[in-house]
């Protein structure tokens, strides 16, 4: 109801324009971005990625056909946090686009206003592998992340295309709603399975991990983006029996070899996880990645007896240290009561009542 | 009763969509005012706050170094912030009074605004013998078995909003060098791109590819031979690049005007005796996806310029001129989702001298043909077949062929072996065993595919 009247006001108060500038042609670094862009903009913009979801997007080849993309481009979005300094920037430079130029209004870093972790403190050095100084770049892996990367995105869209705003508003509430509730859906899923312990290939699920409440223990990668050394899977190999961790998550874009020798020694299973939209063919767009990824990893964690790599203590499960936690749990509550009707609201606090006396 | 029905719900629904608006207007407009209330007292609480910041760092400022007494800011070194004193009548105006910070001075900040910089450093060794060329990465006579060959500094970074700059300085075995330092122009209307500057003429393939991204630890018979070795056409001048739109492949046409100076003076190229000696590349290239993991490129070269076959005593008195043609071919592939895994690249170039010289036309060509097969994600296996005329006696023939092994410790090293075997044209053939170390420390920038 709240959403009709908004709209109503909004259609009443801002009599619909001409779209005198037409429609916005995006181009997105990863598919992800693509995904989320098409949220926002429905049919009012054509949005491409450059990335496939099942390549790895530190090392995509910055192949011409590319350029010609991003010459028509309109708005280029990108990961940021230098997850594309090895491809994006001589691309840009070829693209004769002032448009897209970074700096310029059509150039989006869509890593702005997200929540980015590891990022490293102190003094690095390439010593530590292929660190990105920026912070981890693989940070849309969280439903709260996608919410401020689709804000940015309709802010952008908005500043671009003055008369379109309010649909670009309109839609991403309308989105915000429905991750919310997905969002809560997804974490009662994994909600039994909390505080899982898995091991990763490379450094791509930390928010994922953390939004989910996994509770990564190590890596096959020695170090970011060096491939894995025989004593460093030992060493990983006698950790995980140690702590009785049975899963390794794998992107779809690394060998397998290792991984499933790793799961063969510990008793274990290797999960190839698309840690984007189009990583495997059925993830189409960015509900249906945390659809996709939190299924494979219950069936996974189910069918090797989910119980036994858990957290012992029964507290920190139900309360969850993953801040986002608490947060969607309200926000959702928030957003029940607006969709619901007089009748059911006036019974609401009798019924909260009740159950907040059984409480004590 | 249905109808009674009826009627009742559609009041409600009727009451609904006129009562709901106008309260969620009033909504509107009381929000709008508690914003503009808010707004307000923040304006007057950062007033108050820039007003009391002021006058703490006009008075840090007045004291003399450190004197002032039961200050927290006295421990800062007086240096750390220059004043200037505020010019007089100031004052009076309504001005500040007394002195006042200097801003921009040099800060700690301002290494933000550094140029990305970065160190290759290419050492090469060779063993086996080679009569004719005793130096086996250069034009000269010096039996070098290990050599630090170039130590490349880069330096890049965006210029304003028009334009970028990148430098690459080589210092080599004999000294210093310019590689390339050029501005790129990145927003020209029209669609043209253009460098200003030294610049790696746009001729085939391999002129344009620094030491470090080769597949090779050398360059190929050929490029040797016909088009100045590992100096090549490389020159101060202006370049200009554009697309041709067509709805079916990447179409990019380039032209650009050097001095007219290239190649080692071991083996001059070009050389320009008057202004008017400039030399010219043309260049089209075409690029097309086969699939996604697929695609072939294709290039078309074309360079004039004054050689000094006619030089006499320093004095250019022949006048000749050097045409070269030159095709080239690449297809690659990668498959996408194993993409560092696995990658073939197949190159060839094919190069057509024309030296005007005294005793007439030398007609050359040469060609190489090469192939890398990335075999696991840090392994490498090529081989290349060379085989070229000689640029001034086009009736010898030179041939040769490569066998070519890398590792890849890091995105950021690299070790190489090459087997070398070259068929000179008078006999001599020479065995050689080459190998390379590369490392880049420093941020260095993306290469042009």
């Amino acid at each position: 109801m709240k959403f009709f009247i908004a709209l109503t006001i909004t259609l009443a108060l801002v009599p619909l324009p001409a779209r005198a500038q037409g429609k916005l042609t995006v181009i997105t670094a990863t598919e992800d971005l693509a995904a989320i862009a098409r949220e926002v903009a429905g049919d009012r913009a054509s949005i491409e990625s450059l990335a496939r979801g099942y390549q790895d997007p530190h090392y995509v080849e910055p192949k011409p056909s590319f350029i010609l993309k991003l010459q028509k481009a309109d708005v280029l979005v990108v990961v940021g946090r230098e997850l594309e300094i090895g491809w994006l920037p001589p691309l840009i430079q070829q693209s004769r686009n002032s448009r897209i130029q970074p700096g310029a209004d059509g150039y989006l870093d869509a890593s702005l206003q997200a929540e980015i972790l590891e990022i490293p403190q102190g003094q690095i050095t390439r010593a530590m592998g292929d660190v990105h100084p920026l912070g981890n770049p693989h940070y849309w892996l969280d439903p709260e992340n996608g919410k401020r990367i689709a804000k940015e995105v309709a802010d952008k869209f908005s500043q671009l295309r003055p008369n379109d705003r309010a649909y670009y508003e309109q839609r991403l509430a309308d989105f915000s709603t429905r991750l919310d509730a997905a969002e809560k859906r997804w974490l009662g899923m994994l909600a039994p399975y909390r505080g899982t312990k898995v091991v990763t290939y490379h450094r791509s699920f930390p928010n994922f991990a953390q939004r989910f409440g996994l509770d990564i223990i190590g890596y096959v990668e020695p170090r970011p983006g060096i491939p894995p050394t025989p004593q460093h899977t030992l060493d990983l190999i006698n950790e995980m029996k140690r702590q009785n961790v049975k899963l390794v998550l794998v992107e779809p874009y690394f060998d397998l070899k290792t991984p499933n020798a790793i799961a063969r020694d510990t008793g274990g299973q290797a999960l190839v996880m698309p840690p984007s939209v189009g990583g495997v063919k059925d993830v189409t767009d960015y509900f249906k990645l945390f659809d996709y990824d939190l299924n494979l990893l219950i069936n996974a964690i189910k069918k090797i007896g989910g119980t036994v790599s858990r957290i012992r203590n029964p507290l920190s499960i139900e309360v969850g240290d993953a801040p986002g936690w608490q947060g969607a749990k309200r926000e959702n509550i928030g957003n029940i009561r607006a969709m619901s009707n007089a009748a059911s609201r006036d019974a609401a606090p009798a019924e909260c009542q009740r159950i907040s006396d059984s409480g004590h | 009763m249905r109808a009674m029905r009826v009627v009742c719900a559609s009041t409600v629904a009727a009451g609904l969509l006129i009562g709901a608006p106008p309260a969620s207007a009033q909504d509107v407009q009381a929000l709008r005012q508690e914003i503009d209330q808010l707004r307000r007292e923040f304006e007057t609480l950062k007033q108050q706050y820039g007003d009391r910041l002021s006058a703490l760092e006009a008075k840090l400022a007045v004291a003399p170094g450190g004197a002032a007494p039961a200050q927290p800011a006295a421990a800062q070194p007086p240096a750390a912030q220059p004043t200037a004193q505020v010019p007089p009548g100031a004052e009076g105006a309504g001005g500040p009074t007394g002195a006042l910070p200097v801003y921009g001075a040099a800060v700690a900040g301002s290494k933000v605004f550094n140029p990305d910089i970065a160190v290759i450093g290419d050492f090469l060794g060779a063993a086996g013998t080679n009569e004719l060329h005793p130096d086996p990465f250069g034009p000269g006579d010096a039996p070098r078995a290990l050599q630090m060959h170039e130590s490349e500094a880069a330096f890049q970074a965006v210029v304003d909003p028009y334009a970028r700059a990148d430098f690459f300085i080589s210092f080599g075995e004999s000294g210093v060098e310019l590689e390339e330092g050029y501005l790129t122009f990145t927003t020209l209307p029209g669609g043209l791109l253009t460098k200003v500057g030294k610049m790696r003429a746009a001729f085939g393939k391999v002129n344009t590819l620094h030491n470090h991204v080769l597949p090779w630890s050398d360059r190929p018979l050929v490029i040797n031979n016909l088009v100045g070795g590992e100096d090549g056409i490389s020159d101060a001048g202006i370049s200009v690049a554009r697309l041709i739109p067509n709805p079916w492949l990447f179409l990019e046409a380039t032209g650009q005007v050097f001095r007219g100076d290239a190649g080692p003076d071991e083996q001059p190229l070009f050389r320009a005796s008057k202004r008017g000696d400039v030399s010219y590349v043309g260049h089209v290239r075409a690029y097309q996806d086969i699939t996604e993991d697929s695609n072939l490129d294709f290039g078309f070269s074309y360079s004039r310029g004054h050689n000094t076959a006619g030089q006499l005593d320093a004095e250019d008195t022949g006048r000749f001129i050097t045409n070269l043609y030159g095709l080239d071919a690449t297809f690659r592939w990668r498959p996408l989702q194993r993409s560092i895994y696995h990658s073939f690249v197949g190159r060839t170039e094919w190069i057509w001298s024309r030296r005007d010289q005294l005793n007439g036309l030398q007609s050359g060509s040469g060609v190489y043909v090469s192939g890398d097969y990335q075999f696991a994600r840090r392994w490498f296996a090529g081989a290349r077949y060379d085989r070229s005329n000689r640029a001034d006696e086009a009736s010898l023939l030179d041939t040769g062929g490569s066998f070519v092994l890398t590792y890849w410790p890091s995105e950021f090293s690299q070790v190489r072996g090459q087997y070398r075997r070259t068929n000179y044209a008078l006999g001599q053939t020479a065995n050689e065993l080459l190998f390379q170390f590369q490392f880049s420390i420093g941020a260095h920038g993306a290469h042009p595919f």
